[in-house]
């Protein structure tokens, strides 16, 4: 690993390419000396044109490149959409805490974009059981990145999938579907979002109220479980 | 010479990007624990950001104990940035830094847009702090201002030994759908791009009225954009906004200030120091 950032690498990446996945895109980006960290941690991607980077889950890494998969829902986000192939961005990670995938009987539970993070989780644990939730079959294409996944869309929950047996739920999503999760398994491990600035604590921009105190998401989290 | 912008890197949890700079400038230490403003704290504009953190920070007691000797545990030259709510307040902690002698300078910042102002002037809060500390005391201020020019003198003439320019510019963002603020404040303080030719027009208007270095700063994201500032009257450059979207930032300007100034035929940056005055 090279760079300033602790534990991070900093580099102008191309685009090797795009596709289109439901509303979404999964962008792929050459990874050059970039490493793909553990599941749940993130990368600043700097739209081009842009006065600041972008937080993003890694989807999945493979064959030398780093995937990211984007839902479109402003300026930034439709920049990082519009790329090409052949395209340069600034792409500094992995950032921040990933998910403990130390677990006995992890359950995967997705909301929406909040998938983005599991098809590298999945791929690490061989396969997990997992729930993934969409506001419409169109998004929900994009729960072919899970193999095997259990697909529910608007209005069901998807904690109204959830076993009563303990399981160990490694959770990204809406904050409401988070708390929610969060009220039935006080011990799930959630990857929280916040606007960023910088994502490596320089900013004071992403706090969330973690113990009672506001702390840097980028430092502290985006995963966190409660004590 | 180059600094981060107060409140722009923590040391602490990036210390490789404080190693690429000079000294390393403090977030501004308050006297008591801060909590900051509720999130949502920045927002993305078409030529610069908002932020609005609030001065969140662990007050002067912990800064004393536990934050200054880490810093100086890295071997950095600090920079203390320095606020209140009035000038005792600002007095207050100079007494207190000026018994430390990891701090090389104090700066005073008499211009954030996120708090509430001090009743005083920035003159008599510079009094206030000077009778307190022997420390080189600069004053950082507000571009938001008819005449700076007269704010530069008034703060040297009460005592300040050299200047930060400029501090963010209060602005406002909105939801376009929901066309209520962005920001949970409401207002944050602007910076970036947008700020650059208004730092540039400080500069050269203070170092036009007041003969104390000055550290000039906003906007800065290249080599060529540092040395227009020093051509300004800046003796020291520094960075802010641009760390957050390049951490290696601090390098690649120091390279391209060098080589910006050599081509120009200036054997050092300094040496172009106020060549835009000179009409
Ligand atoms: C750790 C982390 C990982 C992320 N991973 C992914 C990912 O894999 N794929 C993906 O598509 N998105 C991801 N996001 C969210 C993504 O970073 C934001 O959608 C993006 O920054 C929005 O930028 P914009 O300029 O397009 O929109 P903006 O104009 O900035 O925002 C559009 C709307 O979204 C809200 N918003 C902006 N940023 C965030 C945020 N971070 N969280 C919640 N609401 C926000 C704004 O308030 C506004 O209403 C992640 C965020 C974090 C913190
Ligand atoms: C997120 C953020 C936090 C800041 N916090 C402080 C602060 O605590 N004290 C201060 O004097 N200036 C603070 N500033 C202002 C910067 O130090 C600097 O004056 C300003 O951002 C202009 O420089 P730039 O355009 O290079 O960012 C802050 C700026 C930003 C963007
Ligand atoms: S994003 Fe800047 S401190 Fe977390």
């Amino acid at each position: 690993m090279t760079g300033p950032v602790t534990g991070a690498t900093g580099e102008a990446a191309r685009v090797t390419g795009k596709e289109t996945i439901g509303p979404y895109t999964l962008l792929r980006v050459a990874a050059g000396t970039i490493e793909a960290g553990v599941p749940g941690q993130f990368f600043m991607l700097h739209p081009p044109g842009h006065v600041l980077p972008r937080p993003m889950s890694l989807c999945f890494a493979e064959a030398g490149e780093l995937c990211f998969l984007i839902d479109p829902i402003g300026p930034g986000t439709r920049t990082l959409c519009d790329l090409s192939a052949g395209d340069a961005l600034h792409v500094l990670g992995p950032l921040g805490n990933g998910f403990d995938l130390t677990v006995a009987h992890p359950l995967i539970v997705g909301g929406g974009i909040g998938v983005a993070p599991f098809p590298f989780v999945a791929r690490a644990l061989g396969g997990p059981p997992a729930i993934l939730g969409f506001r419409s079959a169109h998004h929900a294409e994009a729960a072919a990145l899970v193999p095997g996944a259990e697909v529910v869309l608007d209005p069901v929950l998807v904690t109204s999938l959830l076993p009563d047996d303990p399981m160990d739920v490694l959770a990204c999503g809406p904050e409401p579907m988070l708390e929610a999760v969060r009220r039935r398994v006080p011990r799930a491990q959630l990857a929280w979002e916040a606007p960023m600035g910088c994502g490596y604590g320089a900013c004071y921009g992403c706090v969330v109220e973690v113990d009672g105190r506001l702390q840097r998401l980028c430092v502290a989290g985006p995963v966190l479980r409660a004590a | 010479m180059l600094v981060n912008g107060s409140g722009c890197l923590d040391a602490l949890a990036a210390p490789g990007v404080a190693a690429q700079l000079d000294a390393f400038v403090t977030k501004t230490i308050t006297p008591e624990p801060r909590e900051g403003s509720p999130p949502v704290r920045i927002a993305e504009t078409e030529a610069g950001m908002l932020n609005s953190i609030g001065l969140q920070g662990p007050g002067i007691d912990a800064f004393l104990a536990d934050t200054l000797p880490a810093l100086a545990a890295q071997g950095l030259r600090i920079w203390v940035s320095v606020g209140g709510f009035s000038a005792p307040d600002y007095a207050g902690i100079c007494e207190r830094l000026d018994g430390r002698p990891e701090v090389e300078v104090i700066e005073l910042n008499l211009s954030c847009p996120n708090v509430e102002e001090a009743p005083e002037s920035s003159a008599q809060i510079v009094a206030a702090c000077r009778s307190r500390t022997t420390r080189p005391l600069y004053a950082k201020l507000s571009p938001a201002t008819s005449d700076i020019a007269e704010s530069a003198r008034a703060v040297v003439a009460a005592g300040a030994d050299g200047l930060t320019l400029v501090n963010t510019l209060r602005g406002m963002a909105l939801d376009p759908l929901t066309l209520r603020p962005k920001l949970a404040r409401g207002f944050g303080g602007y910076s970036g791009p947008a700020l650059r030719p208004i730092a540039l027009a400080c500069v050269s208007a203070c170092a036009r009225a007041v003969d104390v270095p000055i550290v000039g700063l906003g906007g800065v994201a290249s080599g060529q954009h540092a040395l227009e500032l020093v051509a300004a009257g800046a003796s020291v450059v520094s960075l802010g906004t641009v760390l957050f979207s390049d951490p290696s930032a601090p390098e690649s300007i120091r390279r391209g200030l060098r080589h910006e100034s050599t081509v120009r035929g200036y054997t050092d940056s300094l040496a172009a120091r106020g060549v835009a005055n000179s009409i």
